[in-house]
Parts: structure tokens; C-alpha cells; sequence
């Protein structure tokens, strides 16, 4: 079973990320079992056999928040894909699907996700990370958590503390 | 001058931390080069020809001499003993070793600064006006804003990874001296009809390979809302900026995609989502960051100094100095000093840890102990008793800091190039030497007038050839090393885009077609007519017409 980090915690997972193979359409594409997340071609195409089902959506870097906009409160998980860590557009739709869009379940970051972002992503509202399968060992995994602390007051508000520093703290002179 | 309190330097302190660890899981190989390089450019290290090369921030060009004294430390103990001041109020060390660096930025956390994102595809250190708080035609100090900037967007979680890097500049003067239209978003502090104080906000501007003047996006938006309008403008950028060829995810490639008034529309539809909330800053914040900007102790002092008079009429080569190297002030009896870095033989915005740390007690004996870094790669003393005048240049003159030339055509804006950019095409530093070299005479000089040279090594334009009166641009040809020659470029009010004369030249050519360029100058000018005038009055063709007729006979010029 596959490790990610949940609000700030290593644990066991028991979701799968359905990526579309060569060959797949999003018509034809099989649908395992259990708690999965589709690709969100797949996720329109097949909404009629998907009724009473727990599934997630995710999203790849090109595809915006306001493609699941009216859904968002039936989905236990939305992910947002980063094929290359440094595609940084992820962070845009997680904070617009945390603060325009008001979605509350979890919002996973998948694909290139590097231990040197856990801090930007986090704060742009990402409660699960999900480093790519081999990525990090156990160690390197617990290791990684301190990144979480990288900085304790950051200067501007964000989707976890919306308020910046000279609304959270009396600043005053050193 | 802004000072850190306790949440600011720890901000520094842990980016130090942070920095130290990626440095060392990059060395045991935990992080491939392909990780490690946002890092380390975030943090202003590149990978050199030579070595690495590490790039300080001067935020919004403002400097304590005790922060000067330590950058001359660091040269020494870590580099050749000399640092380069770039066109982006940045210092550049051009040797220090990879490993050392996580030190070197420690020592920097020491007197409150770091290389905070001095590079990447993320919004870059402010740059601002020289003379700011000083200087007579200003409006609206831009500092206090700039910081409040600054601190917005350091490890701002949203904008880190956007499609290219961003540039942003503000102005707070009627004469803009900080570049704005050349930016990715410029900043003119403004007031409106009814007094209050904001922003016209220019967007898409830039130079680099598709050289732009930025566009107004919006006349005014009131200070307090400035954060918020700006988040708006970067969350259009980073969603919908191009990611599929480097050389067209410039914000400005997606204003002309879109066309200013469809970026707008998209721009003011995020707005009215953020406005207001938390990110509206306060009259509180505005006075704290404001509250240390205040002036220093000026002294009630006569407009004209008696003393200083008389050394001007007895002294000719101090009088030179004083009518190119001072700015006027906004208070009787003080001058802004112009410290040029642009000495002939040395390489334009170089300095020596010796002359950083000389410059750094000129600074505290003449100038409340601080300095302005400029766009142009020289350093001002903004705060100099007229009576002191004398004596400060004298110190400067035996330091070689006191070349009478600010403004003038060897005042030359030039970036690293070739001899140590991974990036350069050609060299810059030994053209912008031979010009030096073959243009040593002050009254010529002079009878020419203010002329902006600029050179840069390659299309990056660095050294923002583009709004040179006359630009230099490096370029390759077959593996040769060719430039290219552009004028009517302009910085300011009347920012304008250079226009190319035509084929390239070889180094070797290079003083005589600036000959020829003046020479077209001198014989149709009109009287007290700059040289950018006369190209705007005449346009590019008899220069163009007597460069190129020049050069008929069998001399060496490129195609295209």
C-alpha cells in the first residue's frame, strides 16, 4: 500500500490513482473497484455508472478548479497532478478550489511532488501529499516532515492562515 | 532605512537553515541536478563558466554601510576580493565555491540580507529609484511600498514556481528613474483627484528577446488594495502564462496573446474575489513599514555653500565632477553624490572589497551611513553636506571612484557577458573597454552630452541594450562573436525600444561605429539637441546611411 503524508503524518492509503494508459479512452478505460480517483475525462464520461460510487477526481496542471465546480461537496478527494514539480500552476488551483470553490474534503498534490515544496504546497491548501511510488524511502519520508517547519510566521496570508503577519502579530522594531 | 525586527530576520534565519540542508542533501546526492537547481536559483546561485556565481539582493537599491562592510568581507574571504553591481540593484560574486555558500549567506543573515530570490521563475527583488526620498520631483516616496512588497512576496507559497521569472519596479517620481515600463509590472505611485495616494499599474513590459513596453492595466487602484491586485494579476499569469517554450511564458507574451483589455477583464474578475479580504493593508502596517523612512537629521543650511563655491571656480576637474556626479536635493544645502563605477579598465559595476569597504565609511562620515545602489551599476551618496563635497571627492578621486562622466557615453551600462555568463553569446566587458578606451576625452565627451550606452551579451539583455540611445547586443554567428547595434532606445517618461541600424559588426569594429554614430550626430544635430532627440527627429537612416556607407570597401559586416 502505497505511503502519503495526511496533515502532516505519514499513514497508509488506500486510494487509487487511475492514470489512462496508451490505448485507454476515458469511455472505455476499466474502472477498478474501491476507492479511486479518475482522471477527470473519465470522471464526466462515465457519470451514469458512477451513481452511488465513492470516487475522487483528480486534475492535471491544465485543467482549472472550475471544472468540478457544482460537485465539489459529493467528492471525498480531488488531487491535483504535477507532471513536472516545477509546473506551478497546481498551486493556483488548489487555493482556488479551497477558497472560491469551498471544497472541504481532501485535496491531494500527485506526480512530481518533491519534499522541497511540502511548505508552498501546504499552505496553498494541500492536506495530502503523495510523492511519486519509490520517490522517498520510510527515512527519507520521515525525514522529509521537517520541511513542514520550514518557516514559522510567513510574511503573507495563504489558504491555511488567510490573515498575512501584520494582522496575525504586533510587529515591532528588534 | 528599513530595519528587520525579530519576524524578519528569522524569515532570513531559516531560509538560511533551509538552504543549508538542500545544499547538503544535493552534495550526498539526494537531490538530482534537475531539483536542485529552483532551489539554488531561488536562491541566486547559478553554475557559471567558472565557477558558481552567487547573486545578493540590494532590496529597492538600499544599503547600510555595515551591510557594504560585509560584502566586502565576503569578497575577500570567499571570492577573487571584487563584487559586480547589476541592473537590477542585485551584487554578484563571481567565485565562490558551491559548498561554502549555505556560510556566505549566513554571514549575510548577519546584517540583514540574502539572495532571496535573485532568480528563478519567481517575482524577483524590487527595484525603485536611486534618489529616492530625496530627490526634488518626487511625489510619493516609493521605498516604504517597495518593502511592503518585498515582504509580500518572499516565499510567496502561490507565485514560487510561475511560468518565468518576474520582474516588478516602482516610481514615486514625476521623472521615472526606475525602468517601470520595462517590467513585468510597473508601479507608479500616483494620487487621484480627490488626494488619495495609489497605484497606475503598468503590465507586460520587458526586454529580452521580445522587448516590450509594458501597457496600463489600470490608472489607479488605491494603496490599500494594491496586494490584492496584484495577486490577481500573478494568479492569471501562473494559470494561464504559456509553459511550453521558455521563450514565450513572459507575462508580457500573454498580455499581447490576450490583448490588454481581454487581460484586464480576466484580471479584474479574480480582483473582485480578493479585494477586500485580508490582504487589504491597513493604515497601521503602512506606518510601521512608513515610520522608518522618516528623513535623517538634515541641518538648516544655506541653498549655496560659500566654500563650495570657490572650490568650483578654482578647481576645474572638481568642477567637472560636480556638474555630471551630483544630483540635486530636496533639502538646501545637501547634494546626492553619484559614486561612478565605471572607471576606464574596469569592468562596468565592478568593485573592490577595498573600495566597498572605503565607500562604506564615506557613507558613515558624509551620508548618515547609508547608500543607493542604481540601475545604471554606480552607487549614490544621497545625503552630502554641499560643504563636504570637496573633500569626499577627493577620497573618491584617489580611489578611482570619482570618473566625472554619470550620464555620459562611457558611462556605460553593461552586464557580465561572455568572459563569465553561461548564457552570453559574446563578451561585453572588452567592448564597453575599447569604447572607454578610445572616447578619454572629457571636453569631447561632454560636447557630446548625455548619451546612454548600453551593452548587453545576449538577448536576456542584461544589460538592457534595448533602451540604450545606443544599444550593443552580442550575438553568435557560426561560433563567432558579432554585435548587433540598436539606437533611439530610451529609459524614463519617454521609454522607447531601440531600433537596429542594420547588419552586425566585429568586436574590432566597434569604437569606430560609435565614432560614426557621433560623428552623424555632431553634423546634424540641432543646438542643445541630445543624440536620442536627433534620432527621434531624423530617425534611424542617415546614421544608418553613414555606418554602413562607411564601411562599403571591403570591410568585414555580417549578414542579417
Amino acid at each position: 500500500m502505497a505511503k502519503i503524508i495526511k496533515n502532516g503524518q505519514i499513514q497508509a492509503d488506500d486510494w487509487q490513482i487511475l492514470r489512462l494508459a496508451e490505448g485507454d479512452t476515458p469511455e472505455s478505460v476499466a474502472i477498478p473497484p474501491g476507492k479511486v480517483a479518475l482522471p477527470l475525462a473519465v470522471w464526466q464520461a462515465r457519470q451514469g455508472e458512477l451513481a452511488g460510487r465513492n470516487v475522487g477526481v483528480w486534475l492535471d496542471s491544465h485543467q482549472g478548479a472550475e471544472s468540478l465546480a457544482g460537485a465539489l461537496s459529493r467528492l471525498p478527494l480531488v488531487a491535483v497532478n504535477f507532471p513536472k514539480f516545477a509546473d506551478g500552476r497546481g498551486y493556483s488551483t488548489a487555493a482556488l478550489l479551497r477558497t472560491r470553490y469551498g471544497y472541504t474534503g481532501e485535496l491531494r498534490a500527485i506526480g512530481d511532488v518533491l519534499r522541497d515544496q511540502f511548505f508552498f504546497l501546504t499552505r496553498c491548501g494541500f492536506d495530502a501529499l503523495q510523492p511519486a511510488e519509490g520517490k522517498y524511502s520510510d527515512a527519507q519520508l520521515e525525514g522529509a516532515l521537517a520541511s513542514f517547519q520550514d518557516f514559522s510566521e510567513p510574511y503573507q496570508g495563504a489558504v491555511d492562515q488567510p490573515a498575512p503577519v501584520w494582522r496575525r502579530l504586533s510587529r515591532n522594531a528588534a | 532605512m528599513y530595519r528587520y525586527d525579530a519576524i524578519d530576520q528569522r524569515i532570513v534565519d531559516e531560509r538560511v537553515a533551509q538552504f543549508r540542508d538542500q545544499t547538503r542533501r544535493y552534495l550526498a546526492g539526494e537531490l538530482t541536478e534537475d531539483e536542485f537547481r529552483p532551489l539554488r536559483l531561488q536562491n541566486g546561485l547559478y553554475i557559471q563558466r567558472h565557477a558558481p556565481m552567487l547573486r545578493i539582493a540590494v532590496p529597492y537599491g538600499a544599503l547600510r554601510s555595515e551591510q557594504l562592510r560585509m560584502l566586502a568581507r565576503i569578497a575577500r574571504d570567499y571570492d577573487k576580493g571584487y563584487g559586480h553591481f547589476t541592473t537590477r540593484h542585485n551584487l554578484q560574486f563571481n567565485w565562490p565555491e558551491l559548498a561554502k555558500v549555505p556560510e556566505i549567506l549566513e554571514l549575510l543573515a548577519t546584517v540583514e540580507m540574502h539572495a532571496i530570490q535573485t532568480s528563478g521563475n519567481c517575482i524577483r527583488n524590487f527595484t525603485s529609484d536611486p534618489f529616492a526620498g530625496v530627490a526634488q520631483d518626487e511625489l510619493i516616496d516609493p521605498r516604504p511600498w517597495a518593502e511592503i512588497l518585498r515582504q509580500w512576496s518572499t516565499f510567496h507559497p502561490e507565485f514560487a514556481l510561475l511560468p518565468r521569472k518576474f520582474k516588478m519596479a516602482v516610481n514615486g517620481a514625476q521623472n521615472d528613474r526606475a525602468l517601470i515600463q520595462a517590467h513585468d509590472i510597473g508601479l507608479d505611485l500616483v494620487k487621484n483627484a480627490a488626494g488619495q495616494i495609489g497605484f497606475r499599474v503598468l503590465v507586460g513590459g520587458g526586454l529580452g528577446r521580445t522587448p516590450i513596453i509594458g501597457k496600463e492595466i489600470t490608472d489607479f487602484v488605491p494603496w490599500q488594495h494594491i496586494i490584492t491586485y496584484l495577486e490577481a494579476i500573478l494568479r492569471v499569469y501562473n494559470l494561464h502564462g504559456r509553459r511550453d517554450n521558455l521563450y514565450k511564458a513572459r507575462i508580457k507574451i500573454l498580455v499581447q496573446a490576450l490583448g490588454i483589455e481581454e487581460f484586464k477583464r480576466q484580471v479584474e474578475a479574480e480582483w473582485a474575489h480578493l479585494k477586500d479580504g485580508p490582504a487589504t493593508l491597513t493604515v497601521d502596517e503602512v506606518h510601521r513599514v512608513a515610520d522608518q523612512f522618516e528623513d535623517p537629521p538634515y541641518l538648516d543650511l544655506p541653498a549655496q555653500d560659500a566654500s563650495h563655491a570657490q572650490r568650483l571656480a578654482d578647481n576645474k576637474p572638481f568642477a567637472a565632477w560636480a556638474q555630471r556626479n551630483l544630483r540635486a536635493h530636496k533639502r538646501a544645502g545637501y547634494a546626492a553624490v553619484v559614486i561612478s563605477l565605471k572607471k576606464p579598465g574596469v569592468a562596468p559595476g565592478d568593485i573592490s572589497a577595498e573600495q566597498m569597504d572605503l565607500v562604506a565609511s564615506l557613507a558613515d562620515r558624509y551620508s548618515f551611513g547609508e547608500l543607493r545602489v542604481t540601475h545604471e551599476q554606480n552607487l549614490v551618496l544621497a545625503d552630502v553636506q554641499q560643504s563636504e563635497l570637496f573633500s569626499l571627492w577627493q577620497t573618491l578621486r584617489e580611489a578611482g571612484l570619482a570618473t566625472p562622466t554619470i550620464g555620459l557615453l562611457t558611462d556605460i551600462i553593461c552586464c557580465p557577458g561572455g568572459d563569465f555568463c553561461a548564457l552570453a553569446n559574446a563578451k561585453s566587458i572588452p567592448i564597453a573597454a575599447a569604447i572607454q578606451a578610445r572616447f578619454d576625452d572629457l571636453d569631447y565627451l561632454h560636447d557630446i552630452g548625455e548619451l546612454e550606452l548600453n551593452i548587453s551579451g545576449c538577448m536576456n539583455a542584461c544589460g538592457h541594450h534595448h533602451v540604450g540611445h545606443i544599444g550593443i547586443l552580442g550575438v553568435d554567428k557560426n561560433g563567432e562573436e558579432w554585435y548587433q547595434v540598436t539606437i533611439g532606445g530610451s529609459q524614463g517618461n519617454q521609454a522607447a525600444i531601440g531600433k537596429v541600424i542594420g547588419p552586425s559588426f566585429a568586436a574590432a569594429e566597434m569604437p569606430s561605429v560609435i565614432a560614426t554614430l557621433l560623428e552623424t550626430y555632431v553634423a546634424i544635430r540641432h543646438p542643445d539637441e541630445l543624440f536620442v532627440d536627433t534620432v527621434r527627429r531624423v530617425g534611424i537612416e542617415p546614421f544608418k546611411t553613414r555606418v554602413y556607407g562607411d564601411r562599403l570597401a571591403g570591410k568585414k559586416v555580417a549578414h542579417g
